[in-house]
């Protein structure tokens, strides 16, 4: 055994003294890193994309098994339902018929009636499809990632929505990922409005599962079960798209179920209502990109 | 001179497994699990994964390797930057700053030392919360995660137990 010569006498104070100062440096470090993200400093955000994206084809890889597997229960208890479910669906099926005849008249009416006001075509949309691979099961933001990026034509604001309504909005873009903030997030605010009434409101979330709204007007009453739909107003989100239905009305605070399911969140499509027709320009065509409604 | 080049390579892949075993807790963690409500019951791996080799292995996680875990759950989960990092870094002087008696405990103490700390964990949350995004988190959210995150740690606690039994047989 070789004792400790008087170097070390004098290192080992000295290295209890730098762990000290390397646990104080990262400390300041977290607080300064939430001070400049809250300042919302650009390389801060460039810095997380850069990491997300570098993480996006591990991520890709681990949630497609666990896809499958939730996908198999899903068929399993599916198969175990079929008879209730194809009473349901038989049922569905007469209404939505009906529905699709109501459909097709207004739409040649509709169409008659721009013929007669000359109004402009809508300009057709384009959209990217984009898998879900990150769910941050937090309480201090309601968001996720996706596989795709400005890569493939992902632009922060565009909209996040899937067949059965509206997502959120993407909030941060990579060069091959993205985060959407869901409309449950405490940060996300969407202009809305109830279906009937038309009256306008503010659907916002506070982390919950079932979002407020807000600033709706005296007037305004509010039953459960009424449609909630976006109202374009602000330009963030296109007017029209379904959002959810008024669970709960009391005290004050009106709560709104989404139809979407975000715990079941597999495929997004992020839509860009701005820049129709010049994405198919210049950028190379992605794994899953469309266009057209 | 070969072995003893191959030998340091195998300490040192045995010494990072703490680390590297956690980053990918990390990873783990935001795995979409499409299981209804999970986001509201969530319990924090993390953390725990955290606690155990602190409190186990404190020379193989040193408050710079909390702090990258932090910062990678900071990004794959989307909270502001730093946010999970500060906590990690104040969890892990919690731990050493009792270490000497929480070596000593038997798993049924230690577990609740765990719960102690995790709900430490969660209070700096809520105030980081109230600080950054000012708002509240919903108490039955944080209840529910809490006592889900108490409630699994046993389970994550065996397995990295395993894990060192398997990397690290000496300790």
């Amino acid at each position: 055994m070789k004792r400790p010569g008087g170097v070390l006498r004098i290192a080992a104070p000295l290295r209890v003294l730098a762990q000290r100062f390397t646990f104080l440096g990262l400390v300041a470090a977290s607080v300064g890193l939430m001070v400049l993200g809250k300042a919302e400093t650009p390389i801060v955000e460039q810095a997380r994309t850069l990491v997300a994206d570098a993480f996006v084809p591990v991520l890709d890889a681990l949630s497609r098994p666990v896809a499958t597997v939730a996908e198999t229960g899903e068929k399993i208890s599916a198969m175990m339902n079929v008879y209730a479910e194809n009473q349901r669906l038989r049922e569905e099926n007469e209404r939505l018929l009906n529905w699709e005849s109501v459909a097709r008249n207004l739409d040649s009416q509709n169409r008659e009636l721009r013929e007669i006001l000359h109004l402009n075509p809508e300009a057709p949309v384009s959209f990217v499809t984009a898998r879900v691979v990150a769910d941050a099961a937090g309480m201090f933001v309601r968001s996720v990632l996706v596989a795709a990026g400005a890569h493939n034509g992902v632009a922060k604001g565009q909209t996040a929505i899937t067949g059965d309504g509206l997502v959120g909005r993407v909030g941060e873009v990579g060069e091959r990922s993205a985060r959407i903030l869901l409309l449950t997030d405490l940060n996300s605010q969407v202009p809305v409005l109830i279906e009937n009434s038309r009256a306008r409101a503010i659907l916002a979330g506070d982390n919950s599962d079932q979002p407020k709204l807000l600033y709706l007007p005296p007037d305004a009453r509010p039953q459960v079960g009424d449609r909630i739909i976006t109202s374009g107003h602000g330009g963030v989100f296109p007017p029209g798209l379904p959002v959810g239905i008024v669970s709960a009305v009391g005290d004050g605070v009106v709560r709104v179920k989404p139809f979407v399911e975000f715990y079941r969140l597999d495929y997004v499509r992020l839509i860009d209502y701005g820049l129709s027709g010049t994405l198919a320009v210049g950028a190379p065509p992605p794994v899953s990109r469309r266009s057209g409604r | 001179m070969r072995p003893l080049f191959l030998q340091r390579v195998d300490a040192g892949a045995r010494a990072a497994a703490p680390l590297v075993l956690t980053l990918m807790i990390v990873i783990i963690n935001v795995v979409p699990l499409r299981l209804p409500s999970y986001s509201v019951i969530a319990p924090d791996l993390v953390l725990m994964a955290v606690f155990y080799w602190i409190v186990h292995r404190p020379d193989l996680l040193r408050p710079w390797g909390a702090f990258m875990v932090g910062i990678l759950d900071d990004i794959l989960v989307g909270t502001p930057l730093g946010v999970n990092a500060f906590v990690l870094l104040l969890v892990h002087w919690m731990i050493i700053s009792q270490h000497k008696t929480l070596r000593t405990l038997s798993f049924g103490l230690l577990w609740f030392a765990f719960a102690v700390i995790a709900l430490g964990a969660k209070l700096i949350l809520v105030g980081l919360a109230l600080a950054i995004n000012r708002g509240l988190i919903d108490p039955m959210v944080l209840l529910a995660q809490f006592s889900f995150t108490v409630a699994v740690y046993p389970l994550v606690a065996m397995l990295m137990g395993r894990a060192q039994r398997a990397f690290l047989p000496a300790t």
